[in-house]
């Protein structure tokens, strides 16, 4: 077709991608509708699915990926989650102890 | 097969792009500095919407079991998740130059599946407010209209950014400058896909399980 061969490659890399988010989609939706499935085991497959989501899609969507020279992108991606992480979780154990203290 | 060296974050011009795909290196990692400090904005929003998930910040007001549709939210989830795969081979038929008609297809799908996404969620708020449960209710509520109408936002953006690009593939036609700003709203979007993902699990299948 032209002069770069491995379009169709490359299209099934973005399919492959999309059946994996879409596996991992429908697992968490299903844990949650089955009555048959305990909150917590749903939590936990909430949880995982979710994670695993985020890297296929970062990999297969947006092609960020380890093996590469240019690493700016990436050290942008661990710095941005750093930052959340330590923001998010230290919103929640603040907010978790001061509701314990404020009603207990 | 061999791996063709990345420049940037998204699928990549390739060196036949010329100096669209030189270019596209500083646009492209700028871009990507702000959809980063982006992330941060959504993982305050998040974590305050956590910290109202408790019956105290629920002020006797609903909870995420009255209040959420688990088919809509699997809907709204399907149809962004299959916009994200339709914006990828648009971006494919530009890397791959399959012309101006292939592109056009694959972005104006891109549109109508997020436009479907968009009137789910606005179906969703606009039933949630006529239930008297707004932002003003409790809360909980302002933090869930603080977190996903801002999501809803960034899609509203997304598309009105589409359909200018639209309107430029045609007008200006696939230059350099054109090309560029298609990888960024690529970029865009998948990403928006991606905080969607925190917002299902967390907000929507966390609240119902």
């Amino acid at each position: 077709m032209d002069h770069l061969p491995d379009y169709k490659a490359e299209r099934r890399d973005y399919l492959t991608g999309f059946v994996l988010a879409l596996v991992l989609t429908l697992l968490p939706f299903l844990a949650v509708a089955l009555p048959s499935v305990s909150r917590q085991t749903a939590i936990y497959v909430i949880a995982i699915c979710a994670l695993l989501q985020v890297v296929v899609q970062l990999r297969f969507f947006l092609h960020i990926d380890l093996s590469r020279q240019k690493r700016e992108d990436l050290h942008l991606i661990l710095f941005a989650t750093l930052l959340v992480l330590l923001m998010v979780a230290g919103t929640i154990w603040i907010m978790a102890n001061l509701a314990t203290r404020m009603t207990g | 097969m061999s791996r063709v060296e990345n420049k940037y974050p998204g699928l990549n011009l390739g060196d036949h792009h010329g100096s669209a795909h030189e270019g596209a290196e500083s646009l492209v990692f700028g871009f990507w500095v702000f959809l980063m400090s982006d992330l941060i904005i959504f993982g305050l929003m998040f974590a305050t919407y956590v910290t109202t998930l408790n019956p105290g910040a629920m002020a006797g007001g609903p909870g995420p079991v009255e209040l959420f549709d688990i088919n809509s939210a699997l809907i709204q989830t399907l149809l962004l998740l299959t916009s994200t795969l339709t914006f990828g081979m648009a971006s494919l038929s530009l890397r791959h130059e399959q012309g101006k008609r292939n592109l056009t297809v694959w972005l104006c799908v891109t549109l109508v599946l997020g436009l479907g996404f968009l009137s789910f969620e606005l179906r969703d708020f606009a039933k949630m407010l006529a239930a008297g449960a707004g932002p003003d209710r409790s809360g909980f509520l302002s933090a869930f209209f603080g977190l996903v109408p801002l999501h809803g936002l960034h899609v509203t953006a997304g598309i009105i950014w589409l359909v200018i690009m639209l309107i430029q593939i045609h007008v200006i036609g696939l230059v350099p400058m054109v090309k560029t700003r298609l990888l960024r709203l690529g970029l865009f979007w998948h990403f928006l896909d991606i905080i969607w993902i925190g917002i299902f699990s967390v907000v929507y299948l966390w609240g119902l399980a």
